[in-house]
Parts: C-alpha cells; sequence; structure tokens
C-alpha cells in the first residue's frame, strides 16, 4: 500500500533497464519500496539492474516482458500481479529510432511505433485492469515534450509520444474515481544512453531529476509533470507558434 | 443489500482507495456481507475518524456499521448500557446524560461509535485515572471471519486481541459498556500555564492525580526559551452543588447542549495552515489563557470537545490533507521527548493545537497504545516537504525509547518497526491466522504494516 505521501511499497517497472525507472526505483528504495519487478528482454543488462537495486535492500525480480509481443503481455504481467499488489507501475520502456533512418525504411519506424505506442497500449489496458482490480495504485507513463508537438528533426518519435500521451490521459480519466491513478510525465531531454551522442538541447536534465519529479508527482497525486517543470511554460508557448513559423526554428 | 463502489478515506483524508461500502440493517445482512464479500476481504467501519487507512479496504468491501445503531438497554441503577456498536458515543450522551450517567472514556471528538472505540481502543483525558475504553467494556458481540457471532467477555484472548485490533479479527455487533456516574452535564475546569516543556512536566506530574481528567495543549512552534510552553486544562464533572441557584444549568443540571458552528466548506485553499497562520493562533491561544483559574464551568462540548463545534474541521487542510502523529514514550524517557518536541520547534512544524498528556496504566489489548508514559499528538499538513523523512526520523527516537505510535492516527509508519513498538505482535498475528486463514479481515493499514 502507499502511504499518506505516496510512496508505494511494491513497484513494476515495464522497461527494466530504463535509466529513468532505475533512478525512481533507487529512490523510492530509500523509502518505503520492498518489492520489485523489473519487466524487460532477459539480457545481462536486467540482471545487473536487478543484482544493483537487491544492493540497497529490495527484494527483486525480473520477469520477462518484450513491448513488441503484445500477445504475451497478459500472461506475463498477470504473474506479476497474482504475487501480490503492485502499488506503482512504471511504464518506462521506449526507443528513440534514428530519424533519417526510418524516414527510409519504413520498417524500422514501424518499430518505432509499435515499442512506443502499441507496446504501451497493450501492457497499459493489462496493467490498468488489474490496478482496477485492486482498487488501488498508480501507473506513471513516461511520455515525452517529443510528443506536445511534433517536430521535423523527431517526428516519428516523437508521433508515437503523442500517440501514447493520448492514451495514458483518456486512461487516466477512464480510471478516475476507480482508486488508480494515471500520472503522464513528460521529461525533456534527458541525458541518458538513448541520447548519447545528440546534440544536447536546452533545459536538458537527468534521470536522478526524473526520478525525483516522479517522487514529488506521486506524493501529490499529480496527472501531468514536466521535468522541469519550465518546460510547461516553454511548450505551451510553442503549441501556439503558427506553422509557418514553427517549421523554421531551429529546435 | 445496498453497496456502492466509492472512494474512502481517512480522517486526514490521505491515501484514498476504492472498495465496495456495503451498510448492513440487520445482523443476518452483516453475516452475509462477511461471508459473501470475496477475495480481498473486508473490513468494518464506524464515523471515519481514524486518521489513517485503518477503515478502508481497496478493491474490498468496506462494512459501513453506522446503519445499526440501536441503544438495546440501560441499567440505570447499576450503570451499564448494551448498544449496537454503530452507536456514536454522541447518541450515548444524549441517551446517558438525563438518567446521570457518562461514556467511560470520551477522545477529542464524540462522534466515533462504540465498535471504533473498542477496535481502536480509545483512550480520553482520564486514561491516568480510568485506563482506556476497553477497561469498561463487560463483554461484546463479535461477527468473525466464519459468519458467527461469538460472545467475547472481558479477559480472554478473542477479547485483548480485538481491544485495539483495528477490526481485524471480526465485525463487533453489540458491547456492553460500564458507565460514569454524573451529577451535571458540566465540567469544572482548571486552567493555568506552563512557561517551557520542564515546567509543563513538573506540573503535570505534581497534580495530575487530583484531576479525573487532564490535558495539556502545547505550542510546538515555540524556540528557545519557551519551547513547550502550555495551557493545561484539567477538571472533572461539576458536582450539583457547583451550580448556582435559580439558574437555567440548576434547574436542568443534566442536559446536554452541544453547540455547533458551520461546517468547513468543501474546498478549503492548500497551505491556510501555513507556519505564520498556525503561529500567530498558537500565540494568541496561548496569551488568551489565563496564568491560573480555578473552577470555571464548562460545557462538556468546550472541554473534551471543541473541534467537533466545526464539522468537517479536517477539510481546513485542504486537498492534500493531513497527518497525525501521536507516540508514547515511557517515564523515564523523559529525554526523548525533550530531543522529539526540541526537533519539531526546530524544524517549524505548523501544528495546531498539539496535546500532551500523561498516560495511567495500559490494558492488556495486544495492539492496544497506551502505556504509562507521555503522549504526544500533533497534526501536520502533509504537502510540508519533507514531513515523511522526518517522521521516520522521530520514529527512530520513539523506538530508540521503546515507545510506540498509534495505530488508529498511522498513515505512515515502516513496517519493520512494528513489532518493537507492539511486543505481541507475534500473538495477535498467531491468533488473526487461525481465527481467519483466509485473512477475509484486511484493510490497507494491515496490508502496508502486515498486520
Amino acid at each position: 500500500m502507499k502511504d499518506a505521501f505516496g510512496a508505494p511499497q511494491s513497484m513494476l517497472v515495464l522497461g527494466g533497464t530504463s535509466e529513468i525507472a532505475l533512478a525512481t526505483a533507487r529512490r523510492l528504495i530509500a523509502r518505503r519500496t520492498r518489492t520489485v519487478w523489473l519487466a524487460g528482454r532477459p539480457s545481462p543488462a536486467l540482471e545487473t539492474a536487478a543484482a544493483d537495486l537487491r544492493v540497497l535492500g529490495a527484494d527483486v525480480r525480473t520477469v520477462a516482458f518484450d513491448a513488441l509481443d503484445p500477445d504475451a503481455h497478459e500472461t506475463a504481467l498477470g504473474k506479476v500481479f497474482a504475487e501480490g499488489d503492485i502499488d506503482l507501475v512504471l511504464l518506462a520502456f521506449g526507443v528513440l529510432g534514428d530519424q533519417s533512418r526510418d524516414e527510409n525504411e519504413p520498417g524500422s519506424a514501424v518499430r518505432v511505433a509499435q515499442t512506443n505506442y502499441t507496446g504501451a497500449v497493450s501492457s497499459g489496458l493489462v496493467c490498468a485492469r488489474a490496478l482496477q482490480a485492486q482498487g488501488h495504485g498508480s501507473l506513471v507513463v513516461l511520455s515525452s515534450v517529443a510528443g506536445e508537438r511534433a517536430r521535423r528533426a523527431n517526428f516519428i518519435y516523437g508521433s508515437s509520444k503523442a500517440g501514447l500521451d493520448a492514451f495514458a490521459q483518456g486512461l487516466g480519466d477512464a480510471l478516475h474515481g476507480t482508486g488508480v491513478h494515471v500520472m503522464v510525465v513528460r521529461p525533456g531531454f534527458v541525458r541518458t544512453r538513448m541520447t548519447t551522442g545528440l546534440p544536447e538541447a536546452p533545459l536538458a536534465t537527468t534521470p536522478e531529476a526524473v526520478a525525483t519529479a516522479i517522487e514529488t508527482g506521486l506524493r501529490r497525486r499529480s496527472e501531468t509533470v514536466w521535468v522541469p517543470g519550465a518546460l510547461r511554460l516553454v511548450m505551451s508557448t510553442l503549441r501556439h507558434v503558427p506553422r509557418a513559423v514553427f517549421r523554421r526554428l531551429p529546435i | 443489500m445496498p453497496a456502492d463502489t466509492v472512494s474512502v478515506t481517512g480522517w486526514g483524508r490521505t491515501a484514498p482507495t476504492t472498495a465496495r461500502l456495503i451498510r448492513p440493517r440487520s445482523y443476518e445482512e452483516a453475516a452475509a456481507a462477511v461471508r459473501d464479500c470475496g477475495a480481498r476481504g473486508g473490513i468494518p467501519r464506524g464515523l471515519g475518524r481514524a486518521y489513517g487507512d485503518a477503515a478502508q479496504n481497496a478493491g474490498g468491501a468496506v462494512f459501513d456499521m453506522t446503519g445499526l445503531d440501536r441503544v438495546h438497554a440501560i441499567d440505570a441503577d447499576g450503570g451499564t448500557v448494551l448498544c449496537d456498536a454503530g452507536v456514536s458515543l454522541h447518541r450515548l450522551m444524549e441517551v446517558l446524560l438525563p438518567l446521570g450517567w457518562f461514556v467511560p472514556v470520551t477522545p477529542g471528538t464524540r462522534y466515533v461509535t462504540v465498535g471504533g472505540a473498542i477496535g481502536a481502543d480509545i483512550h480520553g483525558k482520564n486514561h491516568h485515572v480510568s485506563g482506556s475504553f476497553a477497561r469498561h467494556v463487560l463483554s461484546f458481540e463479535l461477527l468473525t471471519a466464519d459468519g458467527e457471532i461469538r460472545t467475547v467477555s472481558h479477559g480472554t484472548p478473542l477479547f485483548d486481541a480485538t481491544a485495539g485490533g483495528m477490526g481485524l479479527t471480526g465485525v463487533i455487533l453489540t458491547a456492553t459498556v460500564r458507565l460514569q456516574p454524573v451529577q451535571t452535564s458540566l465540567m469544572s475546569v482548571d486552567t493555568e500555564r506552563a512557561t517551557d516543556l520542564d515546567d509543563l512536566m513538573a506540573r503535570l506530574t505534581a497534580t495530575d492525580h487530583r484531576y479525573r481528567y487532564s490535558v495539556a495543549w502545547i505550542d510546538l512552534l515555540a524556540r528557545g526559551a519557551s519551547m513547550g510552553r502550555s495551557v493545561l486544562t484539567r477538571g472533572d464533572h461539576a458536582p450539583l452543588e457547583a451550580l448556582a441557584d435559580r439558574t437555567r444549568a440548576r434547574r436542568a443540571p443534566l442536559e446536554f447542549r452541544p453547540g455547533s458552528l458551520p461546517a468547513a466548506p468543501a474546498w478549503m485553499p492548500e497551505g491556510l495552515l501555513g507556519r505564520t497562520t498556525v503561529g500567530l493562533f498558537n500565540e494568541l491561544w496561548y496569551r488568551r489563557a489565563p496564568r491560573a483559574r480555578s473552577g470555571e464551568l464548562q460545557r462538556m462540548s468546550t472541554f473534551f470537545h471543541p473541534l467537533d463545534g466545526v464539522p468537517h474541521w479536517n477539510r481546513v487542510y485542504g486537498r492534500g490533507g493531513f497527518v497525525q502523529y501521536q507516540f508514547v514514550v515511557g517515564y523515564g524517557q523523559e529525554d526523548a521527548l525533550r530531543r522529539i518536541v526540541h526537533r519539531i520547534s526546530q524544524r517549524r512544524c505548523p501544528s495546531f493545537l498539539a496535546v500532551l498528556k500523561r498516560f495511567g496504566e495500559g490494558d492488556p489489548g495486544w495492539l492496544s497504545f497506551p502505556m504509562p508514559g507521555w503522549t504526544l499528538a500533533l497534526d501536520i499538513p502533509a504537502n510540508l516537504p519533507g514531513l515523511d523523512g522526518f517522521l521516520d526520523e522521530l520514529d527512530e527516537e520513539v523506538t530508540a525509547a521503546t515507545g510506540r505510535v498509534y495505530l488508529a492516527k498511522d498513515s505512515r509508519l515502516r513496517p519493520e518497526l512494528l513489532s518493537q513498538m507492539y511486543p505481541r505482535l507475534g500473538d495477535f498475528r498467531a491468533l488473526r491466522e487461525e481465527l481467519d486463514p483466509r485473512s477475509v479481515f484486511t484493510s490497507d493499514l494491515s496490508r502496508r504494516l502486515g498486520l
């Protein structure tokens, strides 16, 4: 159960090697979290991540999960919920893709869309139903500012995140009053493996800062969290820039 | 049977969860509700005055017992009452006072049910004399997980597990309670100020035994030399001769007239109770109190239940809600108490109406909170930054001093500390395992703390 400050005792990470998710897990283990499930494709990296969290004193288990195999989501995640209540589901998987290559290889563009969007729809719905049955819990969805308005430079990734973001908002409204809380997190440029080698955008942030924002959001039962918070203002301005101007902006 | 799916919180309005709220109208309906409550179990709920998650059950059933609220029999000579567990102490006062009887123990609100009073084994300002509520309960009927109704007498293991057992042994249906005789419905109250914490403890230690009721309001925002400054209010039921002749009070000495202000509005802004406002309030409260005054006549509602005058006062903390922290440390651990008060005042926690009290002998309830020593209770807005870690640090102090925190108020304790605070937790778990192997009775509190 979450306590009065929204600190969960158990969590399930979808995308168990995500740096943001692991930073969040480390923070929450320092509070009340004792049970952690890391769901991801079986790999040495996943086991290393689990071992690193175990050192902090949590009971960590891994479960095989592939965003691109939605037919298996029900079974894989059902197994986790059957073992006990999950207070927090952190939907953290996603791929950035390579915009210029993806534009020429529709197949790889589709993989980005399937991972970030349809994979999340499938696993998000499975988790939402399980959370609804237990009458409590938070589903935290890692969206992105890239989904707020599609940019020339990464609209394939951006459109998948836009779909995910809209899905998560709607799911949150659908679950309102069921005891399940859905929180959409929109980080800006986060310095992780995913963005290594990319030119850094303004207001760049770190996985630890995102983790802090998630912890605060859980405490306040927020529905939308921007990291850093200033991005809310920046993006609401950018939203209203005319197309003709927007496409010329150096962003 | 009516069942609504609703969001449920405790009085502190933190950590809402959703449950089916079932309101039984008869004992048979209650038994059926327990038998059919499903895999996520059920938990009885009274008037929802527990601050934390004791009367919530996410995804399961919550039995609203306030529909069963009959007072069955009053023995006006012997001073006992047999009533349903859903009867509130407010109702009992209305019924009993004209007959010259009063409830044996009342907490800071009279809007609690008899069932809740036993389940949390509540205490009041008379704990140093009269002990906790369950001491005055002769027996009760308990609806257990198998759907059977058992009569449980004082002094049996099931009684001791249920007294303070937070509703986890079963649903109390009726109880027989021994009452306190009174001549009037007024209180004779002595008020005095204590200039700091040491002065307060000295005064309480020296003269508490002279009073049936005793409590000190403590200003936790005062720092330096005035840290722990307090207003002590102590008293007893006023005897008939204390009432002046030819007054309304003398003509109707047992009249029960609690006043009430309008309810707090449904929506209040956050942060209304910050350091400035609470500091100002505390200053006024302290200055307004007389340095020493004795024999003042007060209404019962003024003396015992000042906050009941504002219905839904918990809303003043806004959407974020608040946390109440109450702990006890034994006699001989005064240094721990001083350290904790010092830390709270250094941190400038905006806590108004914190209360300090001396407890008397503890009662045999396995998870009953009171033990001989000092208890401090304070309210803090839940959105205060860093409050979670700060209260964890206070828990460490309390545990090191072999004290404990009160489960009826808890919403955030670290589960690992529970067995140190409650040494009979093992017995409680074993009894539950035997009586209720499928964990039919489950609450958010029991899930969170592994009760």
